[in-house]
């Protein structure tokens, strides 16, 4: 019993009345050893993060609470623990980073003084003694000039530093337990390798228990000892990372591995050498600007797209990996026309449609649709669906007759009911959405469709789906496909060649196989360094 | 529907103002019936306590029916509250959806021109319009009007910046939409709950103002309103305490309930609290 940190037994976390489901966890059991990394994965929805919140008892309570069980911290049963015993635990023995620091830290107050806070609170310290320890810390998380750290606010650091910064916090006090909720999910791969070094190493000198939770597997592959699966707020396996991911056991374990996109690029398709969009020399910068009266400091002015030359072929998907900030977004902005480039052409069948202006653009939308990264933004939640997916057409001149039945027959083409048609966005779920989207792309019967991140808001299993569907479509209509994505396994699978972007500059493309094979530039072999679980895939490769 | 009512009915004060503002409107849509004469008429019976002579609510200095003078103020204020406040409501729609949807320079006019009526008290610029314009109730119409669509217009616009980045829109833009259609067709609906709530809350303003004016003789002399009868009252009110009283609670009522109605539209529509429960 005492050489277990945690013991879960029994636990069942109750929603409160009229929610989807009754218990948000059921029956949970859960272990944790000293030392020992446990990975709790699970698509949304599965109950992974209430279970995070019981054990810091930060439950939403009243409507969400522990209905019965025991959550025993070396012997002590944490759902008996009077609030002020809980709030000593919370930051001394179990400490927490959350996904996002951005929010989970105090915009208003320095780091310094919010790493200071966990002493105040917690340890009887000295001020001098309090400060040095926190520069301490600092450099423990290796971040560069401590100092100066100390004396900045949240949003002067970048997000991997304000992750570290979290991590330099929760580990002020040397917990015995950590909780990571979704500690990378928002950081770029190259930041997200780093943090994961940085907490398999904090834990080697700690000897702490660190429970991860995430939903990817490739993370999963890199840093757990043992791996828990939820489903609907029930563990559905347990075991060590070799087993649950080699050799699953529960049918949904495999589903959700086999859904994993894999590293091995897809096998190159006959390619065709008429291309039908063409970028030369994009340039979009933002700011600079003055306000009304001209008084005030100009705003920052940035060059988001950097004299990009991009060629697209018939029937191919190009696509344009990148991190956060390395304007590929922007670049697909400025190819559809949402936003106007400062320089450059876009040849669209021999109509250079950067300079057209937005009647003249009109007719053209119909070669070139977009599908857009977010399934509840993307979609107006007031109007009904076949509205939305038919009034492309209608704009376009099609009479609403002939505009409707397309978009019953869309669709079902994209997988949906008929019977969606009358219905409104709230009733649908992000997968689902994302179908209503792609249709609205199709109803227009492009050429070629600019698809932004298209998977990134959803669960793998639901991803996998998607992925299928525009491959699908894309064969069936012969679309030239540009995909914008961050995601090299999605890359991997979806795109036949690859334009790397960094900086706003493409600093490669190539085939994906070539790439995959053998990157040129640097940054692009980071990249592919810093994809997590790569190990992993051989195995199962072969 | 049934979604939105049950919502609004679990805020129990919400029903209870509802309750009184239905009340109230049945109160003025029968005036005519219960109180056929004109409420300026006089009697023989000035200064009548409540009860006495007929009078439910007693009389004035010249004998006119108090309970008389309610009713039909009553249709007064709450047609001077709803056309005020749907008018502060179009005008504000405009200023709004266009300085936000467009931004800019756009921005920048439409906004210094509502921040000049902004700058202005809101009370003394309505007292200011009337006794120009002369004291019609039309003239009470446009000054409300005048002082009120600012806030509208702010609300808006800030709607209006929020949304109009959101993917649906750029959506919109894809498939070649007008501006004007973005902003009334997309845009727009997403706006109406905020846009509902504050104009329901605008309608207990409206009817303060119209009172307020009314009480300082602004009014129009020949409608019957709250505000008249506590100005005509007011020298008596030591000898005839109902004919100030009976109207000032008939407004604080009224102005009560619409509030909250106001608070309880505000429960049901607003989507963060929605996301909570």
């Amino acid at each position: 019993m005492t050489d277990k940190l945690l013991q879960i037994s029994k636990l069942d976390i109750a929603l409160p009345e009229g929610s989807e489901r009754d218990l948000a966890v059921e029956d949970l059991n859960i272990e944790l050893s000293p030392g020992e990394t446990l990975c709790i994965v699970g698509e949304s929805g599965s109950g992974k993060s209430l279970t995070a919140r019981a054990l810091m008892g930060l439950l939403p309570a009243p409507h969400v609470r522990v209905k019965k069980g025991t959550i025993s911290f070396c012997g002590e049963d944490l759902t008996q623990a009077t609030e002020p015993r809980m709030r000593q635990i919370r930051g001394s023995e179990i400490s927490m980073i959350f996904q996002e620091p951005m929010t989970a830290l105090n915009p208003v107050m320095t780091i310094g003084v919010q790493i200071d806070e966990v002493f105040r609170y917690h340890a009887e310290m000295s001020q001098s003694e309090r400060r040095k320890r926190a520069i301490e810390l600092l450099e423990d998380v290796q971040l560069p000039d401590p100092k100066q750290i100390m004396a900045a606010y949240p949003h002067e650091l970048s997000g991997g530093q304000r992750q570290r910064a979290m991590i330099a916090m929760a580990l002020a006090l040397e917990p015995k337990i950590l909780i990571a909720d979704e500690p990378t999910t928002a950081l770029d791969v190259t930041t997200q390798a780093q943090i994961l070094k940085l907490v398999s190493d904090m834990q080697t000198v700690h000897k702490s228990g660190v429970l991860f939770i995430t939903h990817d597997f490739g993370v999963v592959a890199d840093i757990a000892d043992r791996v828990v699966v939820m489903q609907y707020g029930r563990v559905v396996e347990t075991g060590t990372v070799d087993k649950v991911l080699n050799e699953p056991e529960h049918t949904y374990t495999k589903a959700l591995i086999a859904s994993v996109p894999s590293l091995m690029p897809r096998a190159p398709r006959p390619r065709s050498e008429q291309i039908v969009l063409s970028a030369d020399k994009i340039q979009k910068t933002f700011g600079g600007g003055k306000s009304f009266f001209g008084l005030g400091k100009p705003n920052r002015f940035v060059h988001a797209v950097k004299d990009v030359t991009l060629d697209l072929r018939s029937g191919e998907t190009l696509g344009v990996v990148g991190e956060s900030g390395s304007g590929k977004s922007t670049l697909a902005r400025c190819i559809i026309r949402l936003l106007d480039s400062d320089g450059g052409n876009i040849m669209l069948d021999d109509v250079d449609i950067r300079a057209l202006n937005r009647a003249e653009m009109r007719p053209l939308r119909t070669k070139i649709q977009m599908v857009f990264q977010d399934p509840f933004a993307s979609i107006n939640p007031r109007i009904k669906v076949g509205q939305i997916i038919s009034q492309g057409p209608i704009i376009q001149g099609e009479s609403r007759q002939n505009a409707e039945a397309r978009a019953r027959e869309l669709l079902e083409i994209v997988g949906l009911d008929e019977r969606a048609f009358n219905r409104y966005p709230h009733e649908f779920s992000g997968g689902q959405r994302q179908r209503i989207g792609i249709a609205r792309a199709l109803a227009l019967d492009p050429e070629i469709l600019v698809a932004d991140e298209p998977v990134s808001a959803l669960d793998v299993s639901i991803q996998a789906q998607i992925l299928e569907l525009l491959d699908e479509i894309r064969e069936n209509m012969n679309l030239s496909m540009l995909f914008i994505t961050h995601d090299l396994r999605v890359a991997a699978q979806v795109c036949d060649r690859l334009a790397v972007m960094r900086y706003g500059e493409i600093v490669e493309t190539g085939a994906t196989s070539e790439i995959f094979k053998n990157p040129q530039h640097s940054y692009t072999q980071d990249l592919l360094a810093a994809v997590p679980g790569k190990k992993w895939d051989r195995k199962i490769a072969g | 529907m049934a979604d939105f009512w049950k919502r609004f009915s679990r805020n129990r004060q919400a029903v209870l103002g509802l309750v009184i503002l239905c009340v109230v409107i049945f109160v003025a849509a029968i005036a005519n019936f219960i109180f056929p004469t004109d409420p300026f008429l006089y009697s023989k019976f000035p200064l009548s306590a409540p009860g006495e002579n007929g009078f439910l609510l007693g009389s004035d200095s010249i004998g006119r029916d108090v309970a008389s003078g309610i009713a039909h103020g009553a249709k007064t204020s709450l047609l001077i509250g709803l056309i005020a406040t749907l008018a502060a409501v179009f005008i504000g729609v405009i200023f709004g959806a266009f300085a936000g949807y467009y931004g800019g320079i756009v921005d920048d006019i439409l906004m210094r021109i509502t921040e000049v009526f902004q700058t202005i008290p809101s009370f003394v610029f309505a007292i200011l319009l009337v006794a120009i314009m002369k004291p019609s109730i039309e003239s009470v119409v446009i000054a409300i009007t005048v002082v009120s669509w600012p806030a509208v217009a702010r609300l808006v616009r800030g709607e209006f910046l929020g949304l109009k980045n959101r993917e649906f829109v750029q959506a919109c833009h894809t498939l070649g939409m007008s501006d004007l259609r973005i902003m009334l067709a997309e845009i727009l609906p997403n706006c109406l709950s905020p846009i509902i709530v504050i104009g329901s809350l605008m309608v207990a303003t409206a009817i303060l103002i119209e009172s307020g004016l009314a009480f300082l003789g602004l009014g129009d002399p020949n409608v019957m309103s709250w505000g008249f009868i506590i100005s005509d009252g007011r020298s008596m009110l030591r000898v005839a305490w109902w004919i100030c009283t009976f109207p000032g609670i008939a407004i604080l009522i009224t102005v009560l309930a619409i509030n909250l109605v106001g608070e309880g539209l505000n429960d049901a529509l607003n989507p963060r609290l929605r996301e909570r429960n």
